[in-house]
């Protein structure tokens, strides 16, 4: 079956059909990461640039680790080394990197809407790793992906996430994805952190927390940025933690089994204690790993889903 | 030289004229307006079937001039001002160096009559540099010709500022021009805060900033007995502050923009950088009170807020593009829209471009009266065109309309007798 997207700008623009091919196909490249020698010559002869403009860890090395166990071959450049802080403009960066012909960008960027821009205005493949506030496809994808697995299915599941709703990326595009596939999503968080008309994206919003947990599926914690306390938003992490934080005890209002999920990188005593975090329920290092597979998903998918010559 | 326009009808909402008359122009005046006028003109315009108003008064205009010309100058602005049919604009101070003193404004007007398509009547700042701080030499400005002050992009934070600002313009008969915005609930905000801002994940300006800046200024209106001019009103809450404050007598006056009338926070789906600007597109229901503002006379004016920006400062991340966006050339059709809609009578949306933004500022301009400045706009409602941004007048080409189908425009504008626009197929 072939794949009909160019980009990967989000879940938004994604029909439920594509997003199971992508997790079918991420199924399948699961087992090359398990192996002695982990490289299929899949994407051999693809360039692929990491273009991250924020910093990022967790997601820039599971691409490059993606890109490379299919053989493409994979350039990091991040804003810190590059042209941008000469005052370079984001299209002259991108059509400068496109000059030199690669088959995919996967971009990470501060601003909402960055690669939707660059899409406009390339002729490769996009992949958006990360934009503003707006959407993070692929970490849905990794969830979606170590939800089936760990569960067995999606449709009917009910998941639970918790945090800083204004500022996640990662939310929307989970919304996105477990609505598609038929979840029921609730979310909860501190009153100046849950954005206006959330819900119409497909959730049930709380402001207490153990209400969201009751009976969950699955809880995901959302990373609390530690710059946020003592501003207007929060005042104290201490408070944050104690309203606001995943512990044993108000895990226990959630399914017996139910999963504890967290996007990294966590603060460990903050949104997550670290008893659950460690806990039997967690599945925090199966989303890493999962990352891998369905990144290498979405590099094969969008280079045309075909075997190269070999 | 003289102009005679023939067979038009003639709308002039000051002297609430409206029926087919002829006009005849001697001298830069309008000498005659009959049911027949025989005379020779060394020009003569057959208006048959076409609007014959006064000239088209745009009191919130960016041109730029001094010191950011690559965006637009006097020269470009007013050229684009006379193809959308204006005959007179105001022109804000935040230019470099920002307009708080005689020699701007002198050079301003000086130089629009010498290069210009058009009046330009230069708003002058409130404070020095808009920095905030200190009252500029506000009766010095009057005499050079500043019709208003305003720190036009920046709203007077400071309140006893403001109150100080109304009370000292007061007894020069002058409005101070509010930028209604409280800054702290702005903060880092690019677009109204609603349903769209979430989904997209851009940072929201709530209604409330404009409503709570709007609220403060009514009230030291209020209190001072100073004539306040609400700049580009965009929220139902601001609409209903000012129809109140307007029925306890207070002296407020405000506009509103075509692209608040016309378009959603919904445009900015896509990033598009040319539905930025401050204040933002709002909901829908917030489109809805402006009509409603503007249908039962609480908004006196509709004015562009013509902000040209160069095409680097629009193609980059939303969140990091220019706020504003040209609309001299659009605004005569979106208000006829306005007019095709049921919103508003003919006979309203021209006051609403001539009479009703003059009076605001007390511009002397915007009617017909015998022995007035010629100052005429000859308007074709039918013409049917496709906005091309590409072949503005203006040096800019940031607007949200390219590709409209457009119903209506300028004829021919005519500026103190003289023919400063003509259309041409």
């Amino acid at each position: 079956m072939s794949f009909a997207q160019k980009h990967i700008l989000g879940i938004d623009h994604l029909s439920r059909e594509e997003i199971i091919q992508i997790l079918d196909t991420a199924d399948s490249f699961k087992e090359i990461n398990t192996r002695a020698i982990k490289k299929v010559p899949t994407l051999r002869g693809k360039t692929i640039v990491n273009l991250f403009f924020e910093a990022s860890t967790r997601t820039r090395t599971s691409f490059e680790i993606a890109g490379k166990r299919l053989s493409a071959d994979t350039i990091n450049i991040s804003a810190s080394s590059s042209s941008v802080v000469k005052g370079e403009t984001l299209e002259d960066t991108a059509r400068n990197i496109e000059a030199m012909h690669p088959d995919i960008i996967v971009m990470r960027h501060g601003a909402s809407g960055a690669p939707h821009y660059l899409a406009d205005r390339l002729d490769c493949s996009i992949i958006n790793a990360g934009d503003g506030a707006h959407e993070h496809p692929s970490q849905a994808l990794l969830d979606a992906f170590t939800i089936r697995e760990k569960l067995g299915r999606i449709e009917g599941l009910n998941v639970a996430i918790i945090g800083d709703l204004t500022h996640s990326r990662v939310v929307r595009s989970n919304l996105y994805l477990l609505n598609k596939l038929g979840a029921k999503v609730r979310l909860a968080g501190p009153g100046t952190m849950i954005p206006p008309g959330i819900e119409k994206l497909g959730a049930t919003v709380y402001h207490d927390i153990n209400q969201a947990i009751e009976g969950a599926d699955v809880v995901m914690m959302l990373r609390i940025q530690l710059e946020r306390q003592g501003k207007t938003l929060l005042p104290t992490l201490r408070e944050y933690s104690r309203f606001y934080g995943l512990n044993p005890n108000n895990l226990k209002l959630a399914q017996e089994n139910a999963l504890v999920m967290h996007p990294g990188p966590m603060n460990r005593g903050v949104e997550i204690s670290s008893s659950v975090a460690d806990g039997p329920q967690n599945v925090i290092l199966d989303q890493v790993e999962n990352g891998v597979a369905v990144r290498m998903a979405l590099l094969y998918l969008v280079s045309g889903g075909e075997e190269t010559e070999g | 030289m003289s102009i005679l326009i023939k067979n038009g009808r003639l709308i002039d909402p000051a002297n609430d004229i409206d029926g087919t008359f002829d006009l005849l122009i001697l001298d830069g005046k309008i000498a005659r307006i009959d049911k027949k006028i025989d005379d020779s003109a060394e020009e003569v315009i057959d208006a048959s079937g076409k609007l014959v108003t006064p000239g088209l008064v745009d009191i919130h205009v960016h041109l730029r001039d001094p010191g950011l010309e690559y965006k637009e100058d006097v020269i470009s602005g007013t050229a684009a001002a006379a193809a959308g049919g204006f005959t007179s604009v105001a022109c804000m101070p935040n230019t470099k160096p920002v307009n708080d003193s005689l020699p701007v404004t002198q050079y301003l007007i000086r130089k629009a009559k010498e290069e210009g398509s058009a009046n330009v009547f230069p708003v002058a700042a409130v404070t020095k540099g808009s920095k905030g701080e200190t009252l500029t030499e506000m009766g010095e400005l009057k005499e050079a010709g500043a019709v208003g002050f305003s720190d036009d992009g920046l709203p007077v934070i400071n309140s006893e500022l403001m109150r100080r600002a109304l009370e000292y313009s007061r007894p020069f008969n002058m409005p101070i021009i509010s930028h209604a915005e409280e800054k702290s609930l702005v903060g880092d905000g690019v677009m109204n805060e609603g349903f769209v801002s979430t989904e997209l994940g851009l940072k929201g300006i709530p209604w409330v900033a404009e409503d709570a800046m709007v609220a403060r200024d009514v009230m030291l209106a209020e209190l001072t007995g100073g004539h306040l001019h609400v700049a580009h009103i965009s929220t139902k809450g601001a609409v209903d502050i000012v129809r109140q404050a307007k029925a306890r007598g207070v002296h407020v006056t405000c506009e509103a923009t075509p692209h608040h009338f016309t378009l959603t926070e919904e445009a900015v789906r896509g990033y598009n950088t040319n539905a930025k600007m401050a204040p933002p597109l709002r909901h829908a229901d917030d489109v809805e009170a402006v009509r409603a503002g503007l249908a039962d006379g609480t908004i006196d004016a509709i004015a562009t807020d013509h902000a040209p920006h160069h095409v680097d400062e629009k193609n980059v991340e939303f969140n990091i593009a220019l706020n504003g966006i040209t609309g001299l050339e659009t605004a005569l059709p979106l208000t006829l829209r306005l007019v095709n809609d049921g919103v508003i009578p003919l006979q309203q949306a021209i006051a609403l471009l001539t009479c009703g933004p003059a009076t605001a500022l007390g511009i002397p301009r915007g009617d017909l009266s015998i022995g007035a400045v010629a100052d005429v706009t000859v308007i074709d409602q039918e013409r049917k065109w496709t906005f091309d941004p590409e072949t503005s007048r203006s040096k800019s080409h940031n607007t949200p309309f390219g590709g409209w189908e457009l119903q209506g425009g300028a004829e021919v504008t005519i500026l103190a007798g003289h023919v400063s626009y003509r259309f041409e197929s």
